[in-house]
């Protein structure tokens, strides 16, 4: 019922003892998430929020038996904490971090890609959550409903805006997943789609794109060739000014490439449901898998 | 962040890239005086503004003498120039770029990126210079050369070959290439740029190989690490209200339109222009207030929406999730009070504590209208901008 994170995750958090690492993993907790401990350097030993701390990653998943790493760690050290909890073999890394140097991800990128056993969700993203079960990131937790629509997005508040419009119309998810907005992210929206394509829990797949690049381009091609579930798309940016910068550091039309114009053709080329209105996303989801049913 | 052709120049030019010899001029006299110096029978005065297409609007200019060169500066200083990238609303002059004249055989383009899908550095060559990249790319995109570079090696000296050989090069200037390009890829990553564009890259008469223009720009995020890159930042070439807002943390653009839009994150600032256009209005900025929108950053950021005339009518539209809203509807009507805030302000929240916030806006006694949802938003705050267009 869910794709990447379940009851059965342990995470670990980067950055536990700073003030956001120590808000988020409160929240975390909260909704259930097995936090099993952090990692902040200089502070192993200790105990934060009733949970060890360690120095290293390495150390943490030994003892700890982590399948999962969330990064709140500033962006001049976020690489670095990237790489130190792939190299500890972790499975699952969320980098909540916005702000890190491009040139910096294209390197973790590179490394990631040889070692081919982590799977990066971020940067500058507010994580992935499978309501009810495991929540990983930013997300406000009760807005979400455990269900069968699979989110992916670009962007943090308005997936929140978008998912609580699904839970409002009686709409569960099974999991959304907040890519990020950065020009180079770990997993992209084509993969994300993948893995709820896979999934027989997910009936349905709402995507919310932005401006900028072409990853909505890459997923619509593969949803055209390879999904049979309805998916739903939405692309924000429709009325932005080329060569501005938008918030999220990927949000750019440069060159006349990447309008939200284009992004809607290549969707609705690949027999996706658009959207034209980000107050609409919830209500044509019902529609489109009301028409299913009925 | 980006910076004038002289200074992307003099950055290339670090790394081993060929550079035309000339000076930068902030006056006429100091034209002139660099004219005299540089001693060739032809120069070039090119206004320095961060916009491309200088040529069409009169900002590149050829003088025969350094009395013509001050000339040539002394008009182009101050004026507004209008070229097809800069609005019609155009950049004023405030800098002049004085170089020698070269004789060109061939023009060549060469740029450096990052190739989002492939997560690594792109090398991008044409035979096609002096034409706009874009341009190319649509009329002729196998007119475009590419070598993916490897971030753990850099450009390897066979992949400068493939491109010079590609781009038609005789032998003898392929060996002059070789180290060009690899500079050029050098300047790229060690400065952190998110693009670097010989366009063109000329062949002189004499064989040799010459950046005659240049384009360079950083990656904000990377600019913590380059001390005397964040130097070269030219204030009065961004909208200063744009820079204002940066101060604070707020990530604001202006557009032209008359809804004044606060947001919190970058994706629903986006969404909530677009609904606005929907709505038949058109939205007069985006802002995003950052996920938390605090108190101060309310404030800010109403500050810098009221010093655009043309706002008839804000829309908030934060949607916090664990924000409390009473917390934030405090700081609304606090900030609105002490900015004496005179247009209509449509406010939806969604978060803890909603009812409890719209209590506070209503019993504000301000003009304030609560809104349920972004569709109920856009069209409240558009009827009361004016209406549609």
């Amino acid at each position: 019922m869910s794709i990447l994170v379940d009851q059965s995750t342990r995470v670990l958090v980067q950055g536990f003892t700073g003030r956001e690492g120590t808000f988020h993993a409160t929240q975390m907790i909260d909704y259930g998430t097995n936090i099993v401990g952090g990692v902040t350097p200089g502070k192993g030993g200790t105990k934060h929020l009733e949970r060890p701390v360690f120095n290293t990653v390495q150390q943490a998943v030994r003892e700890t038996g982590a399948n999962a790493s969330v990064i709140f760690v500033p962006p001049a050290f976020a690489a670095d904490a990237i790489l130190e909890a792939a190299d500890a073999g972790i499975p699952l890394v969320v980098c909540i971090t916005e702000g890190i140097p491009t040139l910096d991800m294209v390197r973790v990128a590179a490394v990631l890609a040889r070692s081919g056993r982590t799977r990066l969700i971020g940067p500058n993203c507010p994580g992935i959550i499978s309501p009810g079960k495991c929540k990983i990131g930013i997300m406000p937790g009760p807005i979400h409903k455990p269900g069968h629509v699979g989110v992916v997005s670009r962007s943090g508040t308005l997936t929140y805006e978008a998912v609580d419009q699904l839970s409002r119309l009686g709409i569960g998810q099974s999991t959304c997943i907040g890519i990020g907005g950065d020009p180079i992210v770990g997993t992209s929206f084509l993969e994300a789609i993948r893995l709820f394509n896979d999934d027989p829990e997910t009936h349905a797949i709402v995507l919310i794109g932005e401006i900028g690049g072409n990853a909505e381009e890459l997923a619509a091609a593969f949803v055209r060739e390879h999904v049979r579930k309805p998916v739903i798309g939405f692309v924000a940016g429709q009325t932005a000014p080329p060569g501005r910068r938008m918030g999220h550091a990927g949000a750019i039309i440069s060159g006349g490439q990447g309008t939200a114009a284009e992004k809607y053709a290549a969707l609705r080329a690949a027999g996706i449901h658009t959207v034209a209105s980000p107050a609409e996303i919830g209500a044509t989801v019902a529609r489109v898998l009301g028409a299913r049913v009925g | 962040m980006k910076i004038h052709e002289y200074q992307a120049k003099s950055i290339l030019a670090r790394y081993g890239v060929p550079i035309p010899r000339g000076e930068v001029a902030f006056t006429k006299e100091e034209a002139r005086t660099i004219a005299q110096r540089l001693a060739v029978p032809l120069v070039v005065v090119k206004a320095q503004i961060h916009a491309g297409g200088r040529g069409k609007g009169g900002g590149v200019k050829l003088a025969r003498s350094p009395e013509h060169a001050a000339e040539l500066a002394g008009q182009m200083l101050g004026m507004r120039l209008v070229t097809p990238q800069t609005g019609p609303e155009g950049r004023i002059v405030r800098r002049v770029l004085i170089e020698e004249g070269l004789q060109i055989v061939r023009e060549l383009y060469l740029g450096v990126l990052v190739d989002r899908a492939a997560a690594t550095p792109v090398f991008m060559a044409s035979a096609a210079g002096g034409m706009e990249i874009e341009e190319v790319a649509r009329a002729q995109p196998e007119a475009i050369l590419r070598e993916w570079v490897d971030p753990a090696v850099g450009l390897q000296p066979f992949q400068a070959r493939k491109l010079a050989f590609g781009l038609g090069l005789p032998p003898e200037l392929v060996t002059a290439a070789v180290p060009v390009f690899q500079a050029l890829y050098r300047a790229f990553l060690e400065t952190d740029a998110s693009l670097v564009e010989i366009n063109p890259c000329v062949v002189t008469a004499d064989g040799r190989l010459v950046a005659l223009d240049a384009k360079v720009s950083f990656d904000d995020n990377a600019l913590y690490r380059h001390k005397e890159l964040r130097e070269l930042r030219d204030l009065d070439e961004e909208d200063p209200l744009e820079v204002e807002a940066s101060k604070y943390g707020l990530n604001y653009i202006k557009l032209d339109g008359n809804v004044g839009c606060m947001v919190n994150g970058a994706g629903l600032a986006m969404a909530t222009m677009d609904i606005i256009q929907l709505a038949g209005g058109r939205p007069a900025n985006f802002l995003d207030v950052g996920g938390g929108a605090s108190a101060d950053q309310v404030k800010n950021a109403f500050r810098i929406l009221m010093s655009d005339p043309h706002v008839k009518a804000v829309f908030i539209n934060i949607f916090g999730g664990i924000l409390r809203c009473d917390v934030l509807a405090t700081g609304v009507v606090n900030a609105a009070r002490e900015l004496q805030l005179a247009v209509p302000v449509v406010v939806r929240m969604e978060g803890t504590n909603v009812q409890q916030g719209q209590q506070i806006l209503r019993d504000s006694g301000l003009n304030f209208t609560i809104a349920d949802g972004m569709q109920d938003g856009a069209e409240k705050v558009v009827r009361l901008a004016g209406g549609a267009r």
